[in-house]
């Protein structure tokens, strides 16, 4: 069990005092990042709802950052990965990180293939 | 630190007890089962993201679906869910206190906060299932066409949502449900609607004020609005009266997107579940002192990497399910 924990974090802006300041700490961010997130879903400005990149909404573009963010975290401070080995992290991340980037890119491709089929092609499926 | 019980083969490689990148054998197949774990989900949100992005223009949205808080009337979307979160991360926070405490051999305090981790996993699992509860009984209700499709019912004047109850006609109908005392061969019968088909037709009819909302968004991002003309000639294509959702039909628009929120939230929950039940066997053994004996928290440590983990699965599916 490592008892000595990482106290920085935002890369060693914010240190902390203790392991127990830096729960609290990182609780005040996660709760501030979700309240923006529903800020954002209420709210919905026309200026990220209509602009977009990669063909999705730029407001997604922001929600899904910011779950990363809060995701990211959730795993270093709440997990500890932050005072795990590197060589033990990196097999636990960047494992699961490449197999769904993987399943990301085929899925959302056949799907927006199978839109197109639906949309174009001689298919009548809504009477 | 002394994780290992004493067998006297400590010398050898194969006596046991090696930590390999520092963690324990315990620790780091909990972080491998949670890893495959992770993957499980992962591959239930990006079928979901299939499904999706193949109806990707009728996708229902989910402010308008999910606009209940309990004990209060009126639109409040996202609210109750956004408390939900907050909840799960609280709890995250007393559990990894629960682990800090419990590093420090501090009993009293890992029994404090272990409590309050299963106290904020059951009011999340609680909060889950009426939010279950309200999805499946539904608000407005709607009519389904041949094709699966779902006509929803706006009122011009307002712009709001029209209830089926607002507008349909009542007609002294044939159509009884059947029950077991009729039937011979009885397996039984689908619930009746509260109104039928022809009565929610021909209150349409007599009711100039109501129009029909199709699935589809427009380039605003809403529903689309058919005018009156438009309306009286989509209900001829209606077949049946659809109230809440379940697995096979959903008022709200694409079947799919109930069937994903069971099986993903279920899943999801039944995590929740069981980590509250995993929490309580280890609550109990630290009030018995098991792990004061065995001189050190690690079995806290584990449970806290489970619970964690449901709650970071959680994030995911509150963005991809509520917020996307």
């Amino acid at each position: 069990m490592a008892h000595e924990h990482k106290l920085a974090i935002f890369r060693g802006l914010v240190k902390f005092k203790s392991n127990t300041q830096k729960i609290w700490g990182v609780l005040i961010f996660l709760t501030i990042v979700t309240t923006i997130e529903v800020a954002f879903g209420i709210i919905k400005p026309r200026a990220l709802t209509h602009s977009y990149f990669l063909g999705m909404k730029l407001l997604n573009w922001i929600f899904i950052i910011l779950t990363l963010v809060k995701a990211y975290y959730i795993a270093w401070d709440f997990m500890h990965l932050r005072d795990e080995k590197t060589p033990f992290r990196r097999v636990i991340v960047w494992t699961p990180i490449f197999l769904v980037c993987y399943l990301i890119f085929i899925l959302l491709f056949e799907a927006d293939y199978i839109y197109n089929v639906y949309t174009d092609g001689f298919i009548t499926w809504d009477f | 630190m002394d994780s290992t019980v004493s067998t006297g083969t400590e010398d050898s490689v194969w006596g046991g007890g090696n930590r390999p990148l520092g963690a324990s054998y315990g620790k780091m197949m909990m972080w491998f089962f949670l890893m495959s774990d992770a993957l499980t989900f992962s591959g239930f949100l990006v079928a979901y993201g299939f499904s999706r992005f193949k109806f990707i223009e009728l996708w229902p949205i989910a402010d308008e679906v999910f606009t209940h808080v309990p004990f209060f009337h009126g639109n409040f979307p996202m609210y109750y869910v956004a408390f939900m979160t907050f909840i799960l991360i609280m709890s995250s926070v007393t559990m990894v206190l629960a682990v800090d405490a419990g590093h420090k051999m501090k009993q009293n305090k890992v029994v404090i906060y272990m409590f309050l981790t299963i106290i904020g996993g059951a009011i999340f699992v609680g909060s889950q299932a009426w939010e279950w509860a309200t999805f499946i009984k539904g608000d407005y209700g709607a009519l389904e066409t041949n094709s699966g499709r779902i006509l929803q019912f706006v009122d011009a004047e307002t712009g709001e949502r029209a209830a089926l109850a607002d507008f349909a006609a009542t007609i002294p109908d044939v159509r009884q449900e059947h029950v077991e005392s009729e039937g011979i061969w009885y397996y039984g019968d689908a619930s009746m609607p509260s109104y039928s088909l022809n009565e929610v037709v021909e209150g349409f009819k007599a009711t100039p004020n109501i129009l029909i909302r199709t699935e589809y968004l427009n380039e605003e991002g809403e529903k689309t609005l058919l005018d009156r003309k438009q309306s009286l000639a989509k209900i001829l294509e209606a077949n049946q009266v659809v109230e809440g959702a379940n697995l096979i039909h959903n008022e709200y628009g694409s079947r799919l997107f109930a069937d994903f929120f069971f099986f993903i939230t279920g899943f999801h929950g039944f995590h929740v579940f069981s980590g509250v039940v995993i929490n309580v066997i280890i609550f109990f053994n630290v009030i018995l002192g098991t792990y004061e004996r065995r001189g050190h928290y690690e079995m806290v440590e584990k449970v806290g990497l489970y619970w964690h983990f449901v709650d970071l699965v959680w994030v995911f599916v509150f963005t991809f399910f509520y917020l996307v």
